[in-house]
């Protein structure tokens, strides 16, 4: 008997030996904490200037960018404005595969809290600063399908006052042979045609006007800042050494799920800081929905930005060259920058389907099964590698997906009488 | 493994003879090497940067020919914001390096890719010290930053590891 004893006691001790290894451990380090510390948003450093734009920090700016945000006008028919696709009551994005303006994108609305922190905007990164990015859609032939001459006349309509206040004299822009009604460099042939036809200082005279239009409407954007989540009280609460009200914050699931994602899952790898994005680029494999034209993401988006008109080193940004880092240290790379793709913020992700840039993923379990079996890229090489997670673990990953809602999905404004003045622009424009 | 273990024929034989049996010391001796085998697995799961990693911001290039220090332009390296850093170059007997070509790169062993951005060295502030800008890291982890430097026929690669969180 006595080595039956002693067989049970090894069996015993083996049990307990694994059990303290591979049971989901209901502490978490020093360490760990350190690493959520940095995910809470909390830890969100405050909001640099940005130095391309002088008046991002205006609050007159502020409010004339908000009035444009929401204004239709500002569309080749009137029916188009920034929030038609940038919902405020679903995180500033339209839940649709692709945007539809005027007409339809190739890739999906992204949202919009937050983003004042990315050096980088668009899934692809094509241009380096909001006001940049917001000039974009607005000459695009299939989102607002305009022309710069068309927003100058509108704005000189019915906006001067509060434009002149803080960018100074419009031009004149009575002659309308000098000023065409609708001119641009567009795929419009009449409106492109229009444009070559102009004088070169009166086309700089309306870019002018085009560029503060973009300033104005980053600094009202510039504003939008995720809200708090159940995840973040979880973590704070931890933090301060108070684990009776962490417990309270998120269930045992979402807590399995938080210590894989930043653990076995590898989503930290790219979803860090306190805005769960590194807003960087990456290739992780998502296939090229049926359809879609050749997408090469990263690889040709920073081809554009080195290029763009408006991007920060350009004459219409007001940062000094040394202040471009970014751009001017960017990384050349196009093999490995073909297919990468901005990671956006985790933050309110469940309430965000579908997912990825043409919104490939209908479900955040798709997605996650994306991730546990990493396949091949369609072009470029997949970051990926397999994460061999289980059915349980995955479900996991989702519930702590969950807890990153904030109750209010609606991104706050980082100054109350901002926040205040969008919503009654909202309720100016019948928008919840 | 616990099956022939089970009351029986080794037990009996423990029994009359008074010592523990070869198969039973055998069997031992496999359940502990499982023990051992699976813990271990456990400790490269969770940490698979070396060990014994020198995370020292003064280092000595690989023929020995440089000693180079860097100081970050802030207290802590910050992870996802462009920045710069200083690295003072010397001789092994402490003499300032002067008028070098220095190229940096930098690596996530674990991962397979490198720097998000392509950081150069854009001044020499003298006494051996250079300005390096566009220094950004992505992620978590275990970084290697790699500088070569060269002066007159004397190129040389040093290399400082990070372990940032």
């Amino acid at each position: 008997m006595k080595h039956v004893l002693s067989l049970t006691a090894l069996a015993l001790i083996a049990v307990s030996v694994l059990a303290v290894l591979f049971w989901p451990r209901a502490v978490w380090s020093t360490e760990e904490i350190a690493t959520l510390r940095g995910l809470s948003l909390a830890s969100l450093s405050p909001l640099a200037p940005d130095p391309s734009n002088r008046y991002g920090d205006d609050a007159r700016a502020a409010a004339l960018g908000a009035r444009l945000f929401f204004d239709t006008r500002l569309s080749v028919d009137g029916t188009i404005a920034c929030a038609t696709c940038h919902i405020p009551a679903q995180q500033f994005q339209d839940g649709r595969p692709l945007g539809q303006g005027v007409g339809t994108t190739t890739r999906r609305t992204m949202p919009l809290a937050g983003t004042a922190y990315s050096p980088w905007l668009f899934w692809d990164g094509r241009k380096d600063s909001q006001w940049a990015q917001a000039l974009g859609p607005l000459e695009s032939a299939v989102e607002h399908g305009g022309t710069r001459t068309q927003y100058a006349h509108i704005i000189k309509q019915y906006y001067r006052p509060e434009y002149e206040a803080i960018f100074g004299p419009l031009p004149d822009l009575t002659d309308t042979t000098r000023f065409p009604a609708a001119a641009g460099p567009v795929a419009d042939p009449a409106a492109l045609a229009a444009w070559d036809g102009m004088a070169p200082e009166d086309r700089e005279a309306v870019t002018w006007v085009y560029v503060n239009i973009g300033k104005a409407i980053a600094a009202y954007e510039r504003q939008l800042m995720p809200r708090a989540s159940r995840f973040d009280a979880y973590i704070d609460a931890l933090v301060r050494g108070d684990p009776a009200t962490s417990l309270q914050m998120l269930s045992p699931d979402e807590v399995a799920g938080l210590r894989l994602f930043i653990g076995n899952g590898h989503c930290i790898d790219c979803h860090n800081g306190p805005l769960l994005t590194n807003n960087d680029f990456h290739n992780t494999g998502v296939p090229i929905a049926p359809g879609m034209p050749e997408d090469t993401g990263r690889a040709e988006g920073l081809v554009q930005v080195q290029a763009d008109a408006f991007n920060c080193l350009s004459q219409y940004s007001d940062a000094q060259p040394a202040e471009c880092s970014e751009l001017r240290f960017a990384k050349v790379d196009s093999h490995g920058q073909t297919r990468q793709f901005k990671p956006p913020s985790l933050r309110g992700v469940a309430a965000r389907a579908p997912y990825m840039h043409t919104g490939q993923f209908p479900t955040l379990h798709v997605v996650l099964e994306h991730y546990n079996q990493a396949p091949a890229a369609p072009a470029g090489d997949s970051e990926l590698r397999p994460l061999n997670l289980t059915e349980q673990e995955l479900a996991q990953l989702e519930a702590f997906l969950q807890s990153l809602n904030a109750a209010e999905q609606t991104p706050i404004a980082a100054c109350l009488g901002c926040h205040t003045r969008a919503k009654t622009i909202r309720a100016s424009h019948g928008e919840p | 493994m616990i099956e022939p273990m089970e009351e029986g024929s080794v037990g009996s034989q423990v029994m009359v003879s008074g010592r523990r049996s070869p198969r039973w010391v055998l069997v031992s001796v496999v359940c502990i090497v499982l023990l051992v085998a699976a813990f271990g697995a456990m400790r490269m799961r969770m940490s698979y940067v070396p060990a014994d990693l020198d995370v020292t911001t003064i280092q000595t290039s690989a023929a020995g020919v440089y000693r180079v220090r860097y100081t970050p332009r802030s207290v802590s390296i910050p992870i996802n914001e462009i920045h710069t850093w200083t690295i003072h170059v010397e001789t092994d007997d402490g003499r300032p390096v002067e008028g070098a070509t220095i190229t940096v790169d930098g690596d996530m062993p674990q991962h397979g890719h490198g720097l998000p951005t392509s950081p150069q060295v854009t001044k020499e502030l003298g006494g051996g010290d250079y300005l390096v800008e566009g220094m950004k890291f992505h992620m978590p982890g275990w970084w290697v930053v790699d500088y070569t430097i060269s002066t007159a026929g004397q190129p040389d690669t040093v290399r400082f590891n990070l372990l940032l969180r």
